[in-house]
């Protein structure tokens, strides 16, 4: 049993076809990277799979059930911003997962379900290597110290699938070389199920354990929004570096300029 | 020579610039006054320093003889409770029905369009119905306040709440949190700030509408007072006044500004407003 399934899975807006066939399943533990050119589709995807975007036609489930039309604690998220609240520290956005499932009424614990949740935050803030900055706002943490308390966060819910949106496209190249790692760590200690929306292909290669590339298939010159983009690749990574050949049958199509900005 | 856009004052020189303005204000009146009291010693439209100090001091000390009270800090107090009272109803209701607008598409579907409505009509102009409403008592005065200031607080909280990056909202859903959790632990926080900031701005037309209300029907309250002395063409009475109207909206806002950058530091970072 697979743990999501998509079959003939389509999104339009009006006329505009922006997916179509979309047949895939993935296995719980599976690391899956989206690369693509801009603008054809892979965030519409991920937003599907978070319920902020309705399914167009086709069917799209998690554990044998159609993903709900809203997002929910089974599908965690990491932005490329924004994903922290501003207005607490960096315990308080860790904590802020427990105390919304301890209670109802306030969103706030007190006594010993605080010090629950304080400690169960601890551990996953540890995890992610910001036991030093338990008091700090996010706006006093750098780019990249931001991003691990959102992953921090997100994984306080014990998601069955964790999403992630260009989560290190803001970072310099040597924080994105640990926060690699710290993804890696984390999805193998966790046996995490992660898809990863990225435009660096070395990324891609480095990272995941299946690739997916999003292009068009078809293509009408008379009307550019009849067809929309599919899974036109879907790899097995089993080495960590791009084959040659991938390399030239992506070149050929209109991934040229992504292939050669990363890779060459 | 290096260029206008980049020649900035030292710290020292800015109080000087600063306060230049100031000084050259004070001494077209001074001259102006001292030409007129030199023609005619009893003019009472431009009065002299001294004459206006004395009045506001016997105004600050002694009682009045019929009502028994220190008319300045009777007039102070009046205007003061009024004003708050006015301020802390509209800023109640501007964060409740912000947050909701804000954060619920079905109630902001509701009233968004009545709020929009109601922050057009001219308060003045209604000032009519709140007098044959609710008498010519507080109430009158409190709700012209409360008409005039909540519009504006409602829609700049909306604003506000919906200008929040929906990544937000998204997360703290993703975090298992219900409609009710979303608005108390992630909306509200972050228009608490935003109210206070909004309620220094509201703060100018909150002190318009009270002098308004106060000139047309009051017993006491720093507005009477300077509409009643008007008929005597008493400027050394209403300069003083106005200054000290003026003292009293600096501490209030300088408040609420000391307030809201000690309660939400994060808030003011973000804004990019750091002192």
């Amino acid at each position: 049993m697979s743990l999501l399934e998509a079959k003939r899975l389509e999104k339009h807006y009006g006329d505009h076809v922006v997916l179509e066939r979309l047949d895939f399943r993935v296995d719980a533990g599976e690391f899956v990277t989206l690369v693509g050119a801009s603008g054809c589709g892979k965030t519409t995807f991920l937003k599907m799979l978070l319920g902020t975007e309705r399914i167009s036609r086709g069917s799209l489930t998690l554990d044998e059930r159609p993903i709900p039309d809203e997002p929910g604690p089974d599908r965690g998220v990491v932005f490329q911003k924004y994903s922290v609240f501003p207005h607490l520290t960096v315990l308080g956005n860790v904590m802020i997962a427990e105390e919304l499932r301890q209670s109802r009424w306030l969103g706030k614990s007190f006594g010993a379900a605080r010090r629950h949740a304080r400690d169960k935050a601890m551990a996953r803030i540890r995890e992610v290597g910001l036991s030093d900055a338990l008091g700090k706002y996010p706006h006093e943490l750098s780019g990249g110290m931001q991003q691990r308390l959102a992953i921090a966060q997100a994984l306080m819910m014990r998601p069955r699938i964790l999403l992630l949106d260009e989560p290190f496209g803001a970072l310099d190249p040597g924080i994105r070389q640990d926060m690699h790692e710290l993804i890696l760590r984390l999805w193998q200690d966790q046996q995490l199920t992660i898809f990863m929306i990225t435009h660096d292909l070395k990324e891609a290669f480095a990272l995941g354990t299946r690739l997916w590339v999003f292009d068009k298939l078809r293509h009408d010159p008379q009307a550019p929004q009849a067809y929309g983009a599919t899974i036109t690749y879907d790899l097995p990574i089993a080495q960590r570096q791009p084959p040659q050949d991938l390399k030239a049958s992506l070149a050929e199509r209109g991934l040229k300029t992504l292939t050669q900005e990363t890779l060459l | 020579m290096k260029r206008l856009i980049n020649l900035a004052p030292s710290r020292g020189g800015r109080w000087m610039l600063g306060l230049l303005p100031f000084l050259i204000i004070a001494l077209v009146y001074l001259s102006l006054s001292n030409a007129r009291l030199a023609e005619n010693p009893n003019d009472r439209l431009l009065p002299a320093p001294a004459t206006m100090a004395n009045t506001f001091f016997s105004m600050a000390t002694e009682e009045n003889q019929r009502t028994g009270q220190v008319v300045l800090w009777a007039d102070t107090f009046a205007s003061l409770e009024r004003l708050l009272l006015g301020v802390a109803i509209s800023a109640l209701i501007g964060l409740f029905v912000g947050l909701a607008n804000g954060g619920l598409p079905l109630v902001r579907a509701k009233f968004s369009p009545l709020v929009t409505v109601i922050s057009l009509i001219p308060p003045m102009a209604i000032l009519p119905i709140l007098f044959i409403a609710f008498g010519t008592g507080e109430a009158a005065k409190i709700a012209l306040i409360v008409i005039g200031v909540t519009p504006f607080l409602i829609r700049d909280l909306q604003g506000h709440a919906l200008r929040l990056p929906d990544e937000q909202l998204i997360k703290a859903q993703t975090l298992g949190g219900n409609s009710w959790q979303v608005l108390i632990r992630v909306l509200l926080p972050q228009l608490t700030p935003r109210l206070l900031n909004a309620t220094r701005l509201a703060l100018g037309t909150a002190w318009l509408f009270l002098i308004a209300a106060e000139a047309i029907a009051a017993q006491e309250g720093l507005g009477y007072r300077i509409f009643l002395v008007r008929r005597y063409l008493s400027m050394d009475v209403i300069l003083p006044y106005v200054a000290w109207i003026t003292f009293l909206a600096f501490l209030l806002d300088q408040a609420l500004a000391r307030i809201s950058r000690w309660a939400f530091p994060w808030y003011h970072a973000e804004e990019g407003d750091n002192p």
